[in-house]
């Protein structure tokens, strides 16, 4: 089986979100870029059938320029055995997709993140299943092949549904499909030397053009309640701010 | 403008979220048509007037009965097509956002998702987004004629009149390749109010001690009609069920009022909360993060304020 798992190289969840340039580009400044959360748990999994399947190889592919590197080998010391940078700022879901669609074709099984948590559309997925024209399914919370048929898991609002396809599929994926893994010396050593492909973007015309970035209104001050005066709180929650 | 808004139904009834998204389309002006998928109550599919819709399609076909998303896709993309939509409005949701991904591919139109409200077209057709997990926003221009949008929670507000729409049956061939997955099965919480779509959202994080302290924070959700949550490390120990895990890599809820019930505050979890339009901490601990992103704070142990509350609730409401 051969399994593609695409990774976003994102700010660590504990970033604090600044911009410069009059609102027009993110503040990278003392930022730690990480693989997507939600990514880390698709690679996870792809590892445990790589381990459980003799004969199946695992390819990351990240959309981004040269500073994602890091990432990328971070990946390659968690198991993927080689690796493919598309060389292009991800733009858009439609842009990112597009590119991973280019190089898609041929793998059994294409697993990523139900969305990144930088732009956190949650449709990447979708767009190269739609592109492929194979089934997509996400978010996936568990995922067993069988054969040529997937058993997975998908969360819905306020539960759960049993999903089934076949292969060559794609599937956004979330926790508790698999354990993160960390990298071991061993991993991080051979990951130096393991493949890693630059490749150009295929030309996509722009359907959607950012124009400026905006950080949410401050939070006034708390008002602190002492705790033998819930009457007290409960008047406020229906006065004040009117939300009971 | 031509304006086709998805309406996504729950036990045959349009869901509110979708409700939202009418209203949102209705304010951009222009034609509204409506359509729903699947077995859907009469009265129903008529109210949809009421919110804007002043045509409704309704492809009843059985097969749509579940939320199939290629099929769903290919049903929305022919609408569009036939309808002559220049912007198709949806609620975000597990099925509603997949779809909506699909269609603008199939349409080629510009697509954006988690948009927080009306679009600014005084040059172009930019929307706000909210990006970074709640973190932030980026205003974006949707270029391509034809667009597909995805609505947030608390996008538009849910304005009743008295119009009415004219309901048609709609019907569209459908294929084997439609139908590229199969739902074996589903379980959802029945009867509760489901944490996405609360107005009210009760959370319990590490300061429960427990699971069988579980409760006082149901007893006080029923109180309020709330939904229960809680933090990741809960839903990591199986105290609770994941889908009930609020934070960055989690549930995203928007609802009026969150209470945070010792949950010290950390990052990823604001991150879950960040949108809700009020929030209260109780924490035993006067330094937990949590209260600095609080709007009302009581420094106390749970297990008394939370018993003290719910009967003040009571009382009041």
């Amino acid at each position: 089986m051969k399994i593609l798992v695409c990774i976003s190289h994102v700010p660590d969840t504990t970033s604090k979100i600044n911009f410069i340039d009059n609102n027009t580009r993110f503040d990278a400044n003392g930022v730690q870029f990480i693989i997507g959360p939600y990514d880390d748990y698709a690679l996870a999994r792809a590892i445990e059938l790589k381990e459980a399947n003799p004969g199946t190889t695992v390819t990351v592919l990240n959309v981004g320029p040269a500073d994602t590197e890091p990432t990328i080998r971070k990946a390659l010391a968690i198991g993927a055995d080689d690796a493919i940078r598309v060389n292009t700022e991800p733009t858009d879901s439609f842009f990112v997709a597009s590119q991973i669609a280019e190089h898609a074709k041929g793998y059994d099984l294409i697993l990523m993140g139900r969305e990144s948590i930088d732009y956190n559309s949650g449709v990447v997925h979708a767009m190269v299943g739609d592109l492929l024209g194979l089934p997509s399914v996400s978010p996936v919370m568990k995922l067993d092949v069988d054969g040529t048929k997937v058993k997975m898991t998908r969360e819905i609002e306020g539960g759960k549904e049993q999903v089934e396809a076949n292969l060559p599929l794609v599937a956004g994926c979330q926790e508790p499909i698999a354990e993160w893994k960390i990298p071991n010396m061993r991993g991080i050593m051979s990951a130096k030397t393991k493949p890693l492909k630059v490749v150009e973007p295929v030309a996509v015309a722009a359907s959607v053009v950012l124009s400026k970035f905006e950080l949410p209104a401050p939070k006034g001050a708390v008002k602190m309640i002492a705790a033998d005066a819930v009457a007290d709180l409960v008047a406020k929650l229906k006065n004040e701010a009117k939300v009971i | 403008m031509s304006v086709l808004v998805f309406i996504e139904t729950s036990e045959g009834k349009a869901k509110k979220s979708s409700l939202e998204a009418l209203c949102y389309a209705k304010a951009l002006g222009g034609s509204v048509t409506a359509i729903v998928l699947g077995p859907a109550d009469a009265n129903s599919l008529q109210d949809l007037g009421k919110y804007g819709a002043s045509k409704v399609l309704h492809a009843a076909d059985a097969k749509l009965e579940q939320g199939i998303i290629q099929a769903y896709a290919t049903v929305i993309t022919k609408a569009m097509v036939d309808e002559n939509t220049d912007v198709l409005v949806l609620a975000n949701s597990s099925l509603a956002t997949p779809v909506a991904a699909k269609v603008a591919i199939k349409t080629g139109a510009s697509f954006a998702s988690n948009v927080t409200e009306l679009p600014d077209i005084t040059s172009g057709f930019k929307v706000k987004r909210s990006i970074y997990t709640g973190k932030a926003f980026c205003w974006q221009e949707l270029k391509n004629a034809k667009k597909v949008i995805a609505i947030k929670k608390n996008a538009a507000e849910v304005i009743e009149n008295s119009g009415s729409a004219m309901v048609t049956p709609y019907v569209v061939q459908l294929s084997d390749a439609d139908f590229n997955t199969t739902i074996l099965s589903s379980e959802k919480a029945t009867g509760d109010v489901l944490l996405p779509e609360a107005e009210i959202v009760v959370s319990g994080g590490r300061g429960m001690k427990g699971p069988e302290h579980w409760g006082m924070l149901e007893e006080l959700a029923k109180t309020l009609g709330a939904a229960t949550g809680c933090s990741k490390p809960v839903s990591d120990m199986h105290w609770r069920p994941h889908h009930e895990h609020v934070g960055q890599t989690g549930v995203k809820v928007a609802p009026q009022l969150y209470i945070a019930v010792g949950i010290s505050g950390a990052i990823q979890h604001l991150a879950g909360v960040n949108s809700s339009k009020c929030i209260v901490v109780i924490n035993k601990d006067p330094e937990a993060p949590f209260f600095k992103a609080a709007d009302y704070g009581i420094v106390g142990d749970a297990f008394d304020v939370v018993p003290k509350l719910t009967a003040a609730l009571k009382a009041a409401l």
